[in-house]
């Protein structure tokens, strides 16, 4: 019977496939060893190389695997001095940067100046396309290995001097007297010789020298780090290790942290927040992250960018209910904004609770007023665009337009406008083919007032999303990184956030808010500006 | 029956150049690739332009798409927006969702036909009723409120079994996701296979073996089962296909990095070799389930011959 034995081959198959997939697990559970950490991971977007990691996920581990120059302080954000000795200017351009002697990767490979020069180079280099490269374009030399048009003419950064093992020069381009703030950020980490020998076998594990050492890496769906050794620095783990486990939905790992499989949760998902804390039963923080949410707006050309217009911006930003929308979407892990950059500052380093002024204040009547002074909305409408394919942004963009819509008593004033794809967003941003209200925002890199205003509003750079343009503003910028002292400096700063602020460039929401969620079985966990877990303070109990 | 199938082989080919290349054209369409790259921020231009070069974005696009498929064919699928080559990342997914898919499979395939025979046979009595509703309240929840009910309450409150598939997906973490993605299909298959036997069962050849004196069991599962089979198996072969590909949902609510969660990331960050690389083997699944369905209609019935 050829069919009846072509049916045995069938259900052979089948009975094989299935057998395979029975022996597919092995009975040990993962990481329920004794005193280590397991952590919520995401998927790294990108290589973990320092200079090539933007994100969250990847940054996460970077901090923990490196020491940088410089570390923030996890409850004030200040910047004091971690790998280096001492980091010393006479004229705000040309930095001495001496690092600490004796210090070692965890392959036993003693840091040195070189580690540092040799790192930098590597990402300012166009031609390595690390994604950060562009954090050394204050260094001298940036225009050679990375121009913006060609290839590049020279391979090293000129600015950059090695003078001996310990010690290395740094020369920018113009003063700049808040730049070794920035050194803690995780572009300036420094790199073993593993990472330009054996590049692949580096980024299958990579090395650094921070607290924290890569023990096991499985791509997309573990890592294991466990106390590096060699680390001599004062942040030294209180765990034997974490474990950063992969999930692809916050609320996988939710059921997860309420089953006992997960310690640290640090993406709560949004429709459980009301919940998490009886949930925790206490477990659970929610404290102002380094991110703040704004509306902006197309100002190189077209209607927005008329004269009069600014009014019509401070109208738009008095119709706002910043407290009820924060409240009744967000359930309070937004925090309503009071200026553009974010609390996690400190008055210290720029943030005020009142330069923005009334113009942040919710006031119908005021509001209603303005916008019709400055000549109405251009064509009686206007739009905010957002990308509708991640983070939920139509709730928010909703809610805002119909505040807008309330005070101005029209339906259609403003109205949502989604963007399919991040990608197409952002095209349309860059390209300047915005032509109304469009949703931005920052997240820091470094907890500095300079940080909220040079990137995102001088002439040209780099996130300048509105295009706009002012010599005064530039001017101030220019002046207040000149400043040695950091006091007056900040000082100087905040004149400048507020010339943004009078023209309301754009439109400050709120802060974004940093949650966490953590088991009964760990103690000692508490955000850092970012808003990821201090890691190495976590106790595992018993 | 060996020209027949190779007849079939040949036709694949049309079909797997238009649907990679519709694929590619799409996933071109939905903007730069290199603006979702650096987040909110503007690119530096001089990494952009290394960046557009080493992925051969300035060239248009009927090159980039032959560049690709002459990739594919050398076995190189391209690199994904974390630098690691899409081949590998497939290396990691397919044998995860395999492994789903073939729980799912068998939970639908036997708990199906024999709900669906039950029924056939004791046709319009209480059982069938009770079979038929519920078919119809498994195919009207949408996939992702069962999966979450599930896993709350036998992952989470009851801790029968694991709320979500760790790394190592052991058989007893992929039983919650199975049964998740097993429901719907089951139902079609249960409710198809109902209707085939009860047409069947009233046939000439089931009463002349009847009659003949053959034992029950055997006029079942021989004489009745396989010529009901036929839609059925229809509908189980592109199935196959199906819970590959649609295991979006419940890759994602059980934390399972397959096929599923792999193409959500790559049309997430825009990355062309990672959904076309992916939708490329996809497609390749589907039309092999289509040719062994085919084929294994002239198993069940002899009379169904290929030249």
């Amino acid at each position: 019977m050829r069919g009846a034995r072509s049916a045995t081959w069938v259900a052979g198959a089948i009975a094989i496939a299935l057998g395979a997939t029975a022996c597919g697990g092995s009975s040990d559970s993962a990481g329920s060893e004794a005193g280590v950490v397991r952590a919520a991971w995401g998927d790294p977007q990108n290589p973990l190389e320092p200079a090539n990691t933007t994100e969250v996920q990847g940054g996460k581990v970077l901090d923990m695997i490196f020491s940088n120059l410089k570390s923030y302080d996890p409850k004030t954000g200040e910047a004091k001095n971690d790998a280096a000795e001492s980091i010393d200017t006479k004229d705000q351009q040309t930095f001495t940067v001496k690092v600490k002697k004796g210090l070692k990767f965890s392959n036993g490979e003693a840091v040195t100046a070189k580690s540092f020069v040799d790192a930098w180079n590597y990402g300012a280099l166009a031609t390595n396309q690390q994604k950060n490269s562009y954090f050394f374009s204050d260094i001298e030399g940036y225009d050679k290995v990375a121009p913006a048009k060609g290839e590049p003419t020279a391979k090293t950064l000129s600015g950059l001097k090695v003078v001996d093992d310990h010690t290395f020069t740094v020369k920018l381009t113009q003063k700049m007297s808040t730049w070794p703030t920035r050194l803690g950020y995780k572009a300036f980490a420094p790199l073993p010789k593993k990472f330009f020998s054996d590049h692949k076998g580096y980024l299958d594990k990579p090395v650094g020298n921070g607290p924290y050492k890569v023990d096991s890496y499985a791509k997309g769906s573990q890592m294991k780090l466990v106390p590096n050794p060699e680390y001599k620095g004062d942040d030294k783990p209180k765990n034997k290790g974490v474990l950063l486990k992969v999930y692809t939905d916050s609320n996988t790992a939710y059921s997860d942290l309420q089953a006992g499989n997960l310690d640290v949760l640090d993406s709560l998902p949004a429709e459980q927040i009301k919940n998490a804390e009886t949930d925790l039963q206490g477990n659970y923080v929610s404290q102002p992250a380094g991110i703040v949410q704004t509306v902006s707006f197309p100002l190189d050309k077209g209607a927005w960018s008329k004269k009069g217009m600014e009014k019509v911006r401070k109208g738009i930003s008095m119709a706002i209910d910043r407290k009820t929308i924060t409240e009744k979407i967000y359930h309070g892990t937004r925090t309503p904004a009071t200026d553009l950059t974010s609390p996690v500052l400190g008055d210290a380093n720029g943030y005020s609770k009142d330069i923005c002024g009334d113009a942040c204040e919710y006031n119908p009547t005021e509001a209603k007023k303005l916008i019709k002074e400055g000549g109405g909305l251009p064509g009686g409408k206007m739009t905010i665009s957002y990308n509708a394919d991640k983070d939920s942004h139509k709730e928010w963009v909703d809610a805002v337009c119909n505040s807008v819509n309330k005070v101005l008593g029209d339906d259609k004033a403003c109205v949502g406008n989604p963007v399919g794809t991040f990608a197409d967003f952002r095209t349309q941003i860059t390209k300047g083919e915005m032509t109304s209200g469009f949703r931005a925002g920052w997240q820091m890199d470094y907890p500095q007032i300079e940080n909220f205003l040079t990137p995102l509003y001088g002439t040209g750079a780099s996130s300048n999303d509105s295009h706009w343009s002012n010599k005064e503003f530039d001017g101030l910028l220019k002046k207040a990184a000149a400043e040695p002292d950091t006091k007056k400096a900040t000082k100087t700063y905040q004149d400048a956030e507020k010339l943004v602020l009078d023209d309301m460039v754009a439109i400050p929401l709120w802060y974004q808010n940093g949650v966490a969620g953590w088991s009964q079985n760990v103690s000692g966990v508490t955000l850092d500006p970012f808003s990821v877990p201090v890691f190495s303070d976590i106790k595992v109990k018993a | 029956m060996g020209r027949y199938v190779v007849r079939r082989l040949l036709q694949m080919v049309p079909v797997f150049i238009g649907t990679t290349f519709l694929i590619f054209v799409m996933v071109y369409a939905l903007g730069d690739p290199v603006a979702a790259m650096f987040g909110d921020r503007t690119p530096d231009p001089a990494t952009a332009a290394q960046i557009r070069e080493s992925l051969h974005l300035n060239d248009p696009l009927w090159s980039q798409y032959l560049q690709y498929m002459a990739g594919i064919f050398q076995g190189d699928f391209g690199t994904a927006f974390n630098g690691r080559p899409v081949i590998e990342l497939m290396g990691d997914a397919f044998p995860n969702t395999v492994q789903l898919t073939l729980v799912a499979f068998v939970i639908e395939l036997v708990v199906g036909v024999t709900l669906g025979v039950v029924a056939g046979m004791r046709r319009g009595r209480l059982i069938d009723t009770g079979v038929l509703v519920l078919t119809l309240i498994v195919i009207s929840i949408p996939t992702f409120v069962t999966g979450y009910l599930l896993q709350y309450f036998v992952g989470v409150k009851w801790g029968a079994l694991p709320p979500s598939v760790s790394s190592e997906v052991r058989f007893e973490e992929l039983i919650l996701p199975g049964i998740v993605l097993a429901g719907v299909s089951l139902a079609y298959v249960a409710r198809l296979t109902r209707t085939s036997i009860a047409e069947n069962i009233r046939s000439d050849y089931i009463r002349t073996a009847t009659a003949k004196g053959l034992p029950r069991r055997r006029v079942i599962s021989v004489h009745l089962l396989r010529n009901s089979l036929i839609p059925v198996v229809t509908f189980l072969g592109t199935d196959i296909g199906g819970l590959m590909a649609g295991a979006i949902v419940t890759e994602r609510i059980f934390n399972l990095q397959g096929v599923g969660f792999q193409l959500y990331q790559g049309i997430l960050r825009q990355n062309a070799p990672t959904v076309v690389g992916f939708v490329t083997v996809l497609v390749v699944v589907f039309l092999a389930a289509n040719l062994l369905v085919d084929l294994l209609y002239a198993v069940l019935d002899p009379r169904i011959r290929y030249a």
